[in-house]
């Protein structure tokens, strides 16, 4: 069983996961410890940096008794050289009992599992699938706000560059979330992309601020916008000013609204916020690991 | 007797009922005239038809279509059929049919897919076949933005 793209997933497969991360959250905290996967290894192979995502697989298999190699950055690798991936791929899955893939290139994960006998973790590649991001996600939402199920979700920033909200949306489509894009009309959602959560039956919405949402969202997710996406940076700063989460705005909030964020923030969240009970995302990040940790176990046991 | 516009061929393939005004992308993507080849090649369009109102037409003197080729055809002109000649018989009478994954025809047009990057590897995609027909990249999950250009 590899984990490629969230696409792959049933709601069923998705629950699954999610229970034995819930499982795993004591040996995530350093409470209770595991060895359940003892004398087995993880190849981290990141063609490209990524030191949340690296830190917090490395993290899961560690606690969980097993060990993990590879390298952070392509350079002085063989890839450098000019060996494809495929190689590389074949190579990592004779020395390891599953691997976990970093690479600028889409299609890089399926590639990989197409050449390896071990099974592959897509830990982003390119602008395609993140799908560990995605389950994380999901697991904060269910976690933080009680449930999974027909939440009202608004997603706001870069939502046609930004990976992970694709994934996000199509996911909450499956648990028949309440949606809402949040985006400078540059940034919009893909019209494809709203097509096909309309197919899985949701009714997203599009809305210009932040403040459209704030009485009615269970979560509002919010992600970076790059400076690079703007030519003119007084358009940037003009559009960073209006995607942003302050205190001020927070009091209009829904009593147990949630605050998620994939990292690393800006100046999308003011730092005030932090402190306060609408923030999720660092528990968000640190979720990152029981959510791996139940994939892990769940790819090497050879289940799905 | 009905007007002949194309002459028949001896030997070779015909490709009739072609969606009006796609008969020089059919062109394209079979690559003819081939190098250094003389026989001939008759292109009509906007042909009266029966069955389509318009149609186009292709005569091709000397080439026997392989499948491959047929499925290729099958992406821009659904509707074709192909006739193979052999002494001014029919030899042979095919019907293009839409497969739901092409592998290898097609290219993809995200510069950035791994399969764009020289891995050892056979495109694959899977084809949608709505208002138009569209070819979305298994390996990186993009629609293909030209097909014609993409499986010339």
């Amino acid at each position: 069983m590899h984990v490629v793209s969230i696409r792959d997933f049933s709601k069923k497969d998705i629950e699954r996961i999610l229970n034995v991360a819930e499982k795993m959250l004591p040996i995530a905290r350093g409470e209770k410890t595991s060895d359940l996967l003892k004398n087995r290894i993880m190849a981290t192979l990141f063609f490209e940096p990524s030191t949340r995502t690296r830190l917090s697989f490395e993290s899961a298999m560690l606690r969980l008794g097993g060990r993990a190699l590879g390298f952070a950055d392509p350079g002085g690798t063989s890839a450098k050289k000019g060996e494809t991936l495929a190689d590389t791929i074949r190579m990592a899955a004779a020395y390891s009992d599953v691997i976990v893939l970093r690479h600028p290139q889409e299609g890089a994960a399926k590639l990989a599992a197409r050449f390896s006998d071990k099974p592959i973790i897509n830990a982003g590649d390119g602008a395609g699938q993140h799908p560990t991001q995605t389950l994380l996600d999901l697991f904060t939402i269910r976690k933080e706000t009680g449930k999974l199920n027909k939440r009202n979700v608004a997603l706001v920033g870069d939502l046609k560059y930004g990976r992970t909200v694709h994934s996000l949306a199509y996911a909450l489509a499956m648990f028949d979330a309440k949606l809402t894009f949040i985006a400078p009309p540059t940034l919009q959602m893909p019209e494809e992309m709203i097509a096909t959560v309309k197919k899985m039956g949701a009714k997203p919405e599009l809305a210009n601020r932040v403040e459209d949402v704030i009485g009615t969202a269970d979560v509002i997710y919010i992600t970076r916008i790059q400076k690079e996406r703007f030519p003119d940076p007084s358009e940037y700063k003009k559009v960073a000013e209006i995607y942003k989460i302050t205190t001020d705005l927070l009091e209009d909030a829904k009593k147990g609204m949630k605050i998620m964020h994939p990292l690393p923030r800006v100046k999308e969240i003011t730092q005030e916020v932090d402190s306060t009970k609408y923030a999720a995302y660092f528990k968000q990040a640190f979720y990152g690991v029981p959510t791996r940790m139940a994939l892990l176990k769940l790819v090497t046991e050879g289940g799905n | 007797m009905k007007e002949m516009k194309i002459q028949p061929i001896k030997n070779g393939t015909v490709i009739d009922h072609i969606e009006p005004g796609m008969a020089l992308k059919v062109v394209r993507i079979l690559g003819i005239p081939e190098p250094e080849s003389h026989s001939t090649i008759s292109i009509a369009m906007f042909v009266k038809s029966k069955k389509m109102k318009e149609k186009d037409l292709l005569k091709i003197e000397d080439r026997e279509l392989k499948q491959k080729e047929v499925n290729k055809i099958s992406l821009i002109a659904p509707n074709a059929t192909i006739v193979i000649i052999k002494d001014y018989n029919v030899k042979k009478k095919m019907r293009v049919s839409l497969p739901e994954v092409i592998n290898g025809i097609a290219r993809c047009s995200n510069p950035n897919c791994i399969t764009n990057k020289g891995e050892p590897l056979e495109t694959e995609f899977s084809v949608e076949n709505g208002k138009e027909i569209r070819l979305r990249c298994l390996y990186c999950e993009r629609y293909v933005t030209d097909i014609v250009e993409s499986i010339a």
